[in-house]
C-alpha cells in the first residue's frame, strides 16, 4: 500500500471503477490509483499478465489505463479532475465506432 | 588443415542475409550443400527489417504472366514452410492464409482496379485466376467487426492473400540456417568478387570466403556487385512508409492490402510510394495521406493512436517484377532482385535453391531475366 507523503492540497473526487475515492488536486491519476490501493490497473493485450504504473514519468507505458472513456491513456501522464471516470483496462483496448 | 589466411572455402557463397538470401540458403543446405552467408553490420538498408509483412497474390504479375505463377507457388508453398521453421526454430512466424482483400472508394477506383485486374487475367492468369471482385454487402458481412467508410463500395478479394510477422520470419530463417550447419558472417560487407581457378573469391572487410558458386541476393547491394560480373540489373530504390497503432482487440479477421492488424493486436497502416532516392527518412505528409486513407476506409481507425512509423526502401525494377539469373560472363554467379521478398521466401526456399543447386531452372524463370530491360524492343 502506498502512501501520499504529503497530504496537504485540495481535494477533488475522482471515480476509479465506480467508487469514489478522493485525490489530491495537481498529482496524476497513476498517483492517485497507487494511493487508493487499487493494485493492478491493467492486464497486458498478449498474455493478460497484470501491470501497475513504474516508472511515472512517461517512458515505461505500464500504467495505460480508461480515463473518461478513452483507452489506453497513460494514467503518470494525466493529471486528476473533478469527477474523472478511471477505469482498469483488461487486455487490448477496443477499437471503438466511428470516430 | 587450410594455410594461415587462406581464404575459408565454401559450395555456395551467399551475398546477403535479408529475406532473399537465408531462405534460397536454406534449401542449399537441404540439399546437403555447405553455404556460407556474407552480410553487412546493422546500420545499413535493409529491406526484410522494414516491410508489411504481406504474401500477396492480387495484382502481381502485370505484364508477366509467369509472375503470377510463380506468386501463386510460393503462396502455396507458404504453409509447410511456416510450418517447417516452427518445428525447428520453435518460431512461429504466425503465417495465415484467410484470403485478404482490397477495398476500393468510389467508381473510379473500382473502375481502375476491374482494368488492371483484367489485363492480368487476360494475360495468362486464366480462368483459374484466384481473384474476385465483391461489392460493399460482401465486404461488410468479411469484416463484422469493422464500420465502412460510406466511399467504400466494394473490394478485390483472394483466396491467396495472407501475411507473417516479417521480423520472426527473418528470425525463424536465421535460427534454422545456424542450426542446420550454415556459416553466418556479419560485417562480411563484400567489396568485390573475383574468378581465382575454378572457384570465386570474395573479399570482404573480414577477410575473404571462396565457392564456386555465389549468390547476389543483396537487395540494394545488387545495384554495384552485380555490373562488373555480367548482372547489370537496373534496380532502383522507392520509398514506403509505415505506420502502427497500438494494440486492439481483434478487428481485422484478414489483411486488407494496406492495413492488416497482427496477432498481438497492433494494425499497421501502409503503404505510400515515393521516389526519394536512398533517402529512408520519414516524410510527415506522406504520414498524414496514409492516416487520412485508413479513416476514410475504416472512420473507427481514428480512435487509435499511432505509436511507431518508419520508412523503408523497395528494391525495384523498371517492370516491377523479378530477376533470377546466372550471369553469362560468370558462370556459377547468380543475381536475385525482387520486391516482394516476403511472399516469395517459400518459393526461395523450396524451388530457388535446387536451380542453384544444378537443377533446371523452374519454367517461370525464363520470363525472369536481365537482357528484357536491355534488349531494344522489336
Ligand atoms: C515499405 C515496404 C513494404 C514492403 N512490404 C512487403 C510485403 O508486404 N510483402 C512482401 O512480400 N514484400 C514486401 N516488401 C519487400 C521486401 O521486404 C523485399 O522484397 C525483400 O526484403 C528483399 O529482400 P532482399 O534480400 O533482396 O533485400 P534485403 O532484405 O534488403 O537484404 C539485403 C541484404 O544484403 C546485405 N548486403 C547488401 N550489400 C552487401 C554486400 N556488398 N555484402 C554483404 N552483404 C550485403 C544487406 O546488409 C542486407 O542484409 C516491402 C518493402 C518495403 C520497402
Ligand atoms: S508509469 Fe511509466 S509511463 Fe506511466
Amino acid at each position: 500500500m502506498m502512501h501520499r507523503r504529503n497530504t496537504a492540497g485540495e481535494r477533488v473526487t475522482i471515480n476509479i471503477d465506480g467508487k469514489n475515492v478522493e485525490a489530491v488536486v495537481g498529482e496524476s491519476v497513476a498517483a492517485a490509483v497507487l494511493a487508493a490501493g487499487a493494485g493492478a490497473t491493467r492486464t497486458t493485450p498478449v498474455s493478460g499478465a497484470p501491470r501497475a504504473p513504474y516508472c511515472m514519468m512517461g517512458v515505461c507505458f505500464e500504467c495505460l489505463m480508461d480515463i473518461d472513456g478513452i483507452p489506453n491513456r497513460q494514467a503518470c501522464m494525466v493529471s486528476v479532475t473533478p469527477g474523472m471516470k478511471i477505469k482498469r483496462q483488461a487486455g487490448a483496448r477496443t477499437v471503438g465506432g466511428a470516430s | 588443415m587450410p594455410a594461415p589466411g587462406a581464404p575459408r572455402t565454401f559450395d555456395v557463397a551467399v551475398i546477403g542475409g535479408g529475406m532473399i538470401g537465408p531462405a534460397v540458403s536454406l534449401g542449399l543446405l537441404e540439399r546437403g550443400l555447405r553455404v556460407c552467408i556474407l552480410d553487412e553490420g546493422d546500420d545499413v538498408l535493409r529491406v526484410a527489417r522494414g516491410n508489411f509483412g504481406l504474401i500477396w497474390f492480387q495484382g502481381k504479375g502485370f505484364g508477366m504472366p509467369r509472375y503470377v505463377e510463380w506468386t501463386r507457388r510460393s503462396a502455396m508453398l507458404y504453409a509447410d514452410f511456416a510450418a517447417e521453421l516452427k518445428d525447428s526454430t520453435g518460431v512461429d512466424i504466425g503465417h495465415a492464409r484467410p484470403g485478404g482483400l482490397e477495398l476500393l472508394l468510389g467508381e473510379d477506383e473500382l473502375a481502375h482496379r476491374q482494368h488492371y485486374l483484367g489485363q492480368i487475367y487476360q494475360q495468362g492468369g486464366g480462368a483459374n485466376y484466384e481473384v474476385e471482385f465483391i461489392d460493399r454487402k460482401q465486404v461488410a458481412d468479411m469484416l463484422p467487426n469493422v464500420t465502412l467508410g460510406e466511399d467504400v463500395i466494394g473490394a478485390s478479394y483472394s483466396p491467396l492473400d495472407g501475411h507473417v510477422n516479417p521480423l520472426f520470419l527473418l528470425r525463424a530463417m536465421h535460427t534454422r540456417f545456424q542450426q542446420a550447419g550454415g556459416t553466418y558472417l556479419p560485417h562480411h560487407r563484400v567489396s568485390g568478387v573475383r574468378k581465382d581457378g575454378d572457384a570465386y573469391t570474395l573479399d570482404t572487410e573480414g577477410g575473404s570466403v571462396s565457392a564456386p558458386k555465389v549468390v547476389i541476393a543483396a537487395g540494394h547491394g545488387l545495384k554495384t556487385l552485380g555490373p562488373p560480373l555480367g548482372l547489370d540489373i537496373p534496380i532502383r530504390p522507392q520509398r514506403g512508409h509505415i505506420m502502427v497503432t497500438e494494440r486492439a482487440q481483434p478487428m481485422l479477421p484478414m489483411p486488407i492490402s494496406a492495413f492488416r492488424q497482427t496477432v498481438e493486436g497492433s494494425i499497421m497502416l501502409g503503404v505510400s510510394a515515393e521516389e526519394a532516392g536512398y533517402d529512408d527518412t520519414i516524410d510527415t505528409a506522406t504520414l498524414h495521406t496514409i492516416a487520412a486513407r485508413a479513416k476514410r476506409t475504416m472512420p473507427q481507425l481514428g480512435n487509435l493512436n499511432i505509436v511507431r512509423t518508419w520508412a523503408a526502401l523497395r528494391v525495384l525494377t523498371p517492370d516491377k517484377c523479378p530477376v533470377y539469373a546466372e550471369s553469362d560472363s560468370h558462370p556459377g554467379i547468380f543475381g536475385i532482385a525482387s520486391h516482394s521478398g516476403v511472399t516469395l521466401a517459400a518459393a526461395n526456399a523450396k524451388v530457388t535453391a535446387g536451380w542453384i543447386a544444378g537443377d533446371p531452372p523452374p519454367p517461370e524463370f525464363e520470363a525472369f531475366t536481365v537482357e528484357r530491360f536491355h534488349d531494344a524492343p522489336a
